[in-house]
C-alpha cells in the first residue's frame, strides 16, 4: 500500500528526515517510536503533503506517486492523519465540518453525497461507539475540548471517512485510561485485511491494546531499528540510548 | 459614466448579469424640475405629492455629496442620468400576474423569485421592483384579509394616502443629507408596508430589486409600518446586469415599529460588483433607518452584502421609545475592487434602550471594507446599553479591513461595551479541512461560513441557504 524508499524531508536549511525506508502492506499495523524531534511528525506531515517541506525519494502509494498528488487528493484516496495537535476552528461547528469532509471525499470517489439526516444519523452512531457525547458535534470544531476531547475526535473522523491507510500521531499522548482503552477499541474495531495504521506512540502502553505487526526505531530521521512487539518491551526498559 | 451601453460578454462570474430586452419609457434625461414633474404625472400623483419632490428638490440644490465615507468614486454627472425608466408594456399597469410581459416573468425566472402562481405555494410575498416600477405583488389577497397592506408605494400613495403623508418623510426627512434628499426628490417606486395594531404577518414579506436599463439610476423608497402590538420580517434582494459604466443605486428606506411592535428587516445585496479589474458595477448609496417610536418596540436589520463596486450603507435605529431595542447584524464582503463602508446608527433616547450590533467584515484580493459606527446614548435614555462585535476577516495580503466606532455615552447609567478582532484565515487550518479531503474552495467556504454564522442565524431559513452559497461564490479563487 505504502512504499517509501530513501526518503528525505528538509525544511529551509535543516533537514529532518535523512534517508527512510518503509513498506506497509494492507492489512498491517505499523508502529514508530523515537525520542523527541527524532523527525516522527514530520513524516506524517510529509505522507499527507503538508506544504513547507522540500522532499526527495521515492512516495509510492498504491502505486502512484504522492510527490504528485495534492492534500485533498491524497486523503480522498485514502490518507487520513490523526493530529499530534488537532487545530482549533472558531466558528465552524463539528458536524458540519465532519459532515464537509465525508461528503467532498464520497463526491471525490464517485459515491452518493449523504443529506444531512443520514449524516448526522451516522456520525452519532460512530460517536456513541467512542463515548463521545451528542454535544461535542453542535460545538465549534475543537474550540474549547480538553486535550483527551480533541484526540477522540480526530479517531471519530478516522471512522467516519474509513481511509485506507490511518496514520496516528501521537493519539493516546493526553488519554485516561479509559479513554485510552475506547480509543484502541474504535481502531481494532476498524481494523481489517484491507486498511493499514502507521502509528506514532512514546508508550507501549498503547500497543497493548493494538498489536503492531512491526514496530520502528526512528532517531535521527532514520529508523535504525525494526522488530515486533518485544521491542517495545525492551525499549520501555533500557530508553532510546542505544539507538544514538 | 460612459453613455453607451457596451455589454460585456463575460458573463461567466456574476450570474445575474444578463439583460432583457424590453422596451423602455423613459424620463427626459438629467435632474430638473421638469423631470421631476415628468415623474410625477406619469404616476398620476396628487398634488401634495409633487409638492413634497420639489420641496426636496430645492433643498437638494443647496446640499453638497457628502466626501467623508472611505471610498471614493468618480463624480456622478446627474444631468446624464435617466430618472425614470419603465418597461414600455407597464403604461397601462398590468392587471394581474397575467399581463406582465412575459419576457420579465422570463426574467424573474432567472434570477428565482416565485412570482408565478405556482411558486406562491412556497410562502413568500414578492414585490419585485424592475428598474423603476413595480412589477406584481404576490399574496396580496390573503393579506389583505388581515388588514395587511403590502404594496408598491405609488399604489400606496393613491389608495392609503393618509398612511403615507403620516409617515413619509418622518424617519428620513427631505433635508437629510444628499442622496436621501435626492431620492425624495426623483423617487420612482418601491414598497410599502403596513401592518395593523396586534397583527403578526404570517409569512415573510419581500421585495425584489434589478437594475437593467443602462444609464439609469435606480431611487426606491420603501416604507414599513408596524402598528402596536405587531410584527412583520421583511426581505430584500437586488441583481443587476453586468454593464462597464456604473450604475447608480440610491434607496431610501424607513421603517416605524410603535408600541410593543417589531421590524425585522433583511438585505442580501448582490449587485453587480464590476470585474476584475474594477470596471463597471453599482454605486450603492442606501439611507436606510429605523425608528423605535413606541416604548417595548424592536427593530432588527440583518444585511448580507456582497456585490456592489462601492457600497456606502449605515442601517440606523433610532431608539425612541423606553425599551426600546435595535440590534444590526451585518456580513459585507469585499473583493477585487470593491469598497465597502458600512456600519449603523444607533441612536438612544429612551430610557432602557438597548442596542446590538454584531459586524463581520471579510476582505479578499485588493478590495477594502470598513466598519462605521455611532452609538449615540443621551442623556434622558438612563440604563442603556450597547454590545458591539467587530470581527474581520482578511484573505490575502493586499485587501484591507477598518474599524472606525464612533461612541458618545451622555449618562453614567448607560454601558457601552466595544469588542474587535481582525484575523487572517489560517494556512494551518486550511491544512486540517485539506488533510480531511476538502479542497481550497470547500475549505474557505466552511471557514467563512463558520465565521458568519451569528449573521446568517438571523436570517429567515430558506434566505440563509442562498446568502450561504452567496458568501462561498463571491469568494470564489480568492485563497490561491
Ligand atoms: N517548521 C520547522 N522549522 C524548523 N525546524 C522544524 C520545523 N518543524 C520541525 N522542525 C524540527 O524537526 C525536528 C523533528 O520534528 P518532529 O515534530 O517531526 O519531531 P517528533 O519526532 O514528532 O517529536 P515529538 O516526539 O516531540 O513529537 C525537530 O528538531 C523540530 O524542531
Ligand atoms: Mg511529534
Amino acid at each position: 500500500m505504502l512504499k517509501l524508499k530513501e526518503l528525505k524531508a528538509s525544511i529551509g536549511e535543516k533537514s529532518i528526515i535523512k534517508g527512510l525506508n518503509l513498506e506497509i502492506n494492507p492489512g498491517e499495523v505499523h508502529a514508530i517510536m523515537g525520542p523527541n524531534g527524532s523527525g516522527k511528525s514530520t513524516l506524517a506531515n510529509v505522507l499527507s503533503g503538508k506544504d513547507g517541506y522540500t522532499v526527495s525519494g521515492s512516495l509510492k502509494f498504491e502505486d502512484e506517486n504522492l510527490q504528485e498528488i495534492s492534500i485533498e487528493e491524497r486523503a480522498r484516496k485514502g490518507i487520513f492523519l490523526a493530529f499530534q495537535y488537532p487545530l482549533e476552528i472558531p466558528g465552524v461547528n463539528t458536524s458540519n465540518f465532519l459532515k464537509t469532509s465525508l461528503n467532498s471525499i464520497r463526491k471525490a470517489n464517485g459515491k452518493k453525497e449523504l443529506d444531512t439526516i443520514s449524516l448526522i444519523k451516522l456520525i452519532k452512531e460512530k460517536a456513541s461507539e467512542l463515548n463521545i457525547d451528542e454535544k461535542f458535534l453542535s460545538r465549534q470544531l475543537n474550540v474549547g475540548f480538553s486535550g483527551g476531547e480533541k484526540k477522540k475526535n480526530e479517531i471519530l473522523q478516522m471512522k467516519l471517512l474509513e481511509p485506507k491507510l490511518s496514520i496516528l500521531d501521537e493519539t493516546d499522548s493526553g488519554l485516561d485510561i479509559d479513554a485510552l482503552r475506547i480509543v484502541a477499541d474504535g481502531v481494532n474495531s476498524f481494523k481489517n485485511k484491507n486498511n493499514s495504521f502507521l502509528i506514532i506512540t512514546h508508550y507501549q502502553r498503547l500497543l497493548d491494546y493494538i498489536k503492531p505487526d512491526f514496530i520502528h526505531v526512528l532517531s535521527d530521521g532514520k529508523i535504525v531499528k525494526t522488530g515486533c512487539s518485544d521491542l517495545a518491551k525492551e525499549l520501555e526498559k533500557t530508553g532510546y540510548k542505544n539507538f544514538n | 459614466m460612459t453613455m453607451k451601453p457596451k455589454e460585456i460578454d463575460k458573463l461567466k462570474d456574476y450570474k445575474y448579469g444578463f439583460t432583457t430586452d424590453i422596451e423602455n419609457i423613459k424620463s427626459p434625461k438629467g435632474l430638473n424640475e421638469e423631470t421631476i414633474r415628468y415623474i410625477s404625472k406619469i404616476k398620476n400623483e396628487p398634488n401634495w405629492m409633487l409638492n413634497w419632490r420639489l420641496k426636496a428638490f430645492n433643498r437638494l440644490k443647496s446640499l453638497k455629496e457628502p466626501n467623508w465615507q472611505k471610498p471614493k468614486y468618480p463624480k456622478i454627472n446627474y444631468q446624464e442620468l435617466y430618472y425614470y425608466s419603465a418597461p414600455k408594456s407597464f403604461k397601462d399597469k398590468p392587471k394581474s400576474i397575467d399581463d406582465v410581459d412575459p419576457k420579465l416573468i422570463e426574467t424573474y425566472k432567472k434570477l428565482g423569485i416565485p412570482l408565478e402562481e405556482q411558486k406562491r405555494l412556497s410562502g413568500v410575498a414578492v414585490d419585485a421592483v424592475f428598474d423603476s416600477v413595480s412589477v406584481a405583488t404576490t399574496f396580496k389577497g390573503e393579506l389583505e384579509k388581515l388588514g395587511i397592506v403590502f404594496c408598491s408605494i405609488s399604489e400606496a400613495i393613491q389608495k392609503h394616502p393618509e398612511l403615507v403623508k403620516k409617515y413619509l418623510g418622518t424617519v428620513i426627512p427631505i433635508t437629510d443629507h444628499y442622496f436621501a434628499t435626492l431620492n425624495s426628490a426623483v423617487f420612482t417606486d418601491g414598497s410599502f408596508v403596513y401592518i395593523p395594531p396586534n397583527v403578526k404577518c404570517p409569512m415573510e414579506l419581500s421585495t425584489y430589486f434589478r437594475i437593467n436599463a443602462s444609464d439609469t439610476g435606480q431611487f426606491e423608497r420603501t416604507l414599513i409600518i408596524a402598528d402596536k402590538g405587531s410584527y412583520v420580517s421583511y426581505l430584500e434582494g437586488c441583481t443587476a446586469p453586468m454593464r462597464d459604466e456604473n450604475q447608480l443605486h440610491a434607496a431610501n428606506v424607513e421603517l416605524i415599529a410603535l408600541d410593543d411592535a417589531e421590524i425585522k428587516y433583511s438585505t442580501v445585496q448582490n449587485w453587480y460588483p464590476g470585474d476584475e479589474k474594477g470596471v463597471g458595477g453599482i454605486y450603492n448609496f442606501v439611507t436606510k433607518r429605523g425608528a423605535c417610536r413606541g416604548k417595548n418596540s424592536k427593530i432588527s436589520w440583518t444585511q448580507v452584502e456582497t456585490g456592489s463596486a462601492i457600497t456606502w450603507k449605515y442601517p440606523s435605529c433610532i431608539l425612541q421609545g423606553d425599551n426600546s431595542v435595535g440590534e444590526f447584524y451585518s456580513i459585507a464582503i469585499t473583493n477585487n475592487h470593491q469598497k465597502a463602508d458600512t456600519g449603523t446608527k444607533m441612536i438612544h433616547l429612551g430610557k432602557n434602550t438597548k442596542s446590538k450590533i454584531i459586524s463581520k467584515g471579510i476582505s479578499a484580493g485588493k478590495a477594502d471594507n470598513t466598519y462605521r459606527g455611532l452609538v449615540d446614548i443621551s442623556k434622558r435614555a438612563k440604563n442603556s446599553r450597547n454590545y458591539t462585535q467587530c470581527d474581520s476577516l482578511l484573505m490575502g495580503n493586499k485587501c484591507g479591513a477598518h474599524t472606525i466606532p464612533y461612541i458618545k455615552n451622555k449618562n453614567s447609567s448607560s454601558t457601552i461595551e466595544h469588542e474587535a478582532t481582525t484575523s487572517k484565515i489560517n494556512e494551518e487550518q486550511l491544512y486540517y479541512c485539506n488533510q480531511r479531503g476538502m479542497d481550497q474552495e470547500e475549505a474557505v467556504s466552511l471557514i467563512v461560513n463558520g465565521f458568519c454564522k451569528e449573521v446568517l442565524q438571523q436570517l429567515p431559513m430558506e434566505f440563509a441557504v442562498e446568502a450561504q452559497k452567496l458568501v462561498s461564490i463571491s469568494l470564489e479563487g480568492s485563497v490561491g
